[in-house]
């Protein structure tokens, strides 16, 4: 088979794939009116369960890039017993199912534990609160962003740390001037990620902290209470602003690197 | 003065042994070895980038084994020239200026006077993926010399690069010696220990098997290792003893055969080292005035950058170097029977 019919014969499997993904949310908004759509989108409920998500998602992200990063390092950088371990716990999280996840966190973070009262004697509570929702969210997303990051560390040469530090760098000037600059495409991609992940997030959420209501929760709520005709237009809208988002910061990730040196790493 | 007593370091199977040696300030020494040899951790231990086992580096008297990386007075320029690619060349020479705290407007003229210096003044703005081999070499040479380290540590710093740059960068290295910067440059290329080295050390298997000037290891290698390294392809281990007839010492390789040489030891064991183009070849015996003629079968034939290096199996293995025309003449071809010739005075003995 010549190149062309290789091409060929691959554009229409992947096209199917395409089509797969695209058809039911052009079905989404193609089923949904513009009535309906600014109806939705006047709805105090609905805006406020949006930016709720977007707002929780985005804290969740940075917060826990904090140390996700540096666990990044570490894995990229260093060999240790129980590494795979270590590495396989990181990763759980992707693989178990979403609601197990949220039994385990209440789990931890109900009232009845010592965490939970901890909480609850400086005023915070995990469950029906948005530190619940981050929580949830940060635990299904966070390793994306892990892998993502320890990637990015791997790729970049010893060599260049090693030779930071004999030019009289410190190792926190090495870590800040050398690895996390070289890394950063990975890292942006993988805090894209983390942030997005969390905004899917519905099963994990529903059960540590079903009120306040982020948007899937509410897409579920409406869908069980009024069926596909009210629940459709919100799904529409989240779908519409997640795309922004994302493409957004796909941009912003991208136009970050967008310097000459990025081509030689 | 730096000195590097009894280091030894295991990595894994390799391990460095008992390494000492001195190196005078101002000196260039090239340690000649194969890959595997060491020679590369030998520098990492110097530099920091690991820590010896048991011995002591000391310059001026002063240990660095306990030193940071960042605290020790080497500069290390890694065979792959790690450049920070993210930076361009003016950020990656003001890297180290800045590490060190040097004042902002300082920093500029510093970088100006590197990049003059080192002739790459129209490359400050650009990127290290932009550069050819010799400028690179050139910019990690004024990075790594920005922190003005007492010994420059050289990792391979001609293997990647073409025969025209390798000759640029041989004369910026020359001249970075004459202006009194002491240099360790480790290679497998003993060409490069011969245009460069005031000092030669020869590594094998993690031991320096040799060192000194350049002229006393070029001149009087210790053992076939170090003979070959440094070029000398007719390295033969001879014992002494006097010609029964003419009372003359003579020299006898491991298999009896007597090569005459001109001494004045009498006795004792040692190596002969025989100039290949001291070697004549005819395809049949010739009365000459040579003290050693050999018979042999030519095994091989091999082109090399002054001739043809032609390989005799004289009881003993013999290198000839000849020219082209030499070998057309002479219509020589593996397999052929010749005789190959020198003079007594042509042999070098060295004595262990």
């Amino acid at each position: 088979m010549n190149r062309s019919g290789l091409t060929l014969v691959f554009s229409i499997l992947g096209g199917l794939v395409l089509l797969f993904i695209v058809a039911p949310l052009a079905g989404l908004f193609l089923n949904t009116s513009p009535a309906q759509f600014f109806e939705t989108a006047a709805d105090q409920e609905v805006t406020g369960s949006i930016y709720l998500t977007l707002g929780v998602s985005f804290a969740t992200t940075v917060v826990f890039a904090l140390g996700a990063v540096p666990l990044a390092y570490l894995l990229a950088r260093h060999s240790f017993k129980g590494k795979i371990v270590v590495q396989s716990l990181v990763d759980l999280p992707i693989v178990i199912p979403h609601s197990a996840a949220g039994i385990a966190l209440l789990g931890m973070v109900s009232r009845d534990t010592w965490l939970g009262q901890a909480a609850s004697t400086i005023g915070l509570d995990f469950v029906g609160h948005p530190l619940g929702i981050g929580v949830a969210m940060a635990f299904v997303s966070v390793p994306f962003l892990i892998q993502s990051a320890q990637d990015g560390f791997s790729h970049v040469p010893v060599r260049l740390e090693q030779a930071a530090m004999n030019l009289g760098a410190s190792v926190w000037k090495t870590f800040f001037t050398i690895s996390l600059p070289l890394a950063r495409r990975n890292i942006l991609t993988g805090l894209v990620m983390m942030f997005s992940r969390g905004l899917s997030e519905f099963g994990a959420i529903v059960i540590i902290a079903y009120h306040p209501m982020v948007t899937p929760v509410l897409i579920y709520e409406r869908f069980g209470a009024f069926g596909l005709k009210y629940s459709r237009p919100i799904a529409a809208l989240f779908v519409l602003i997640c795309l922004v988002f994302f493409v957004l910061l796909r941009i912003l990730a991208n136009k970050r690197y967008d310097d000459p040196a990025s081509k030689h790493i | 003065m730096i000195r590097l007593q009894n280091i030894s370091k295991k990595i894994g199977d390799f391990s460095l042994q008992d390494i000492t040696l001195e190196i005078a300030e101002g000196s260039y020494t090239v340690i000649l070895g194969d890959s595997g040899s060491g020679k590369t951790l030998l520098l990492e231990l110097l530099a920091g980038l690991h820590r010896a086992d048991s011995g002591r580096i000391l310059v001026d008297d002063f240990e660095v084994q306990g030193s940071l990386i960042q605290d020790r007075p080497f500069g290390i320029v890694f065979q792959d020239l790690a450049l920070f690619p993210h930076m361009s060349v003016r950020k990656n020479i003001s890297y180290p200026l800045l590490m060190k705290k040097v004042l902002r407007s300082s920093v500029d003229d510093e970088v100006a006077k590197l990049a003059r210096k080192f002739e790459i003044s129209h490359l400050l703005e650009r990127f290290p993926g932009t550069l050819s081999g010799g400028e690179k070499q050139r910019v990690a040479l004024a990075r790594t010399l920005a922190t003005h380290p007492a010994c420059l540590l050289l990792d391979e710093p001609l293997t990647a690069l073409d025969s025209r740059i390798r000759k640029e960068i041989k004369s910026v290295l020359r001249w970075l010696h004459r202006e009194g910067q002491t240099i360790i440059h480790v290679t497998h290329d003993y060409q490069e220990a011969v245009e460069l080295a005031s000092h030669i050390g020869i590594m094998e298997k993690g031991k320096l098997i040799q060192h000194g000037t350049a002229e006393e290891v070029l001149h009087h290698p210790v053992n076939t290792f170090t003979a070959h390294f440094t070029g000398i392809r007719n390295f033969i281990k001879v014992t002494l003893d006097k010609d029964p007839v003419t009372g003359n010492t003579r020299s006898m390789t491991g298999n009896g055969i007597p090569i005459a040489i001109e001494t004045h030891k009498s006795d004792g064991w040692g190596y002969v080292i025989i100039p290949e183009e001291a070697i004549f070849l005819s395809t049949h015996p010739v009365d000459t005035s040579a003290a050693n003629t050999f018979r042999g079968i030519i095994r091989d034939m091999a082109a090399v950058p002054h001739g043809i290096e032609v390989t005799i199996d004289a009881g003993f293995p013999l290198y000839a170097l000849l020219t082209r025309e030499g070998i057309d003449r002479l219509n020589l071809a593996i397999g052929n029977t010749v005789w190959a010739s020198f003079k007594a005075t042509a042999v070098r003995f060295v004595k262990k």
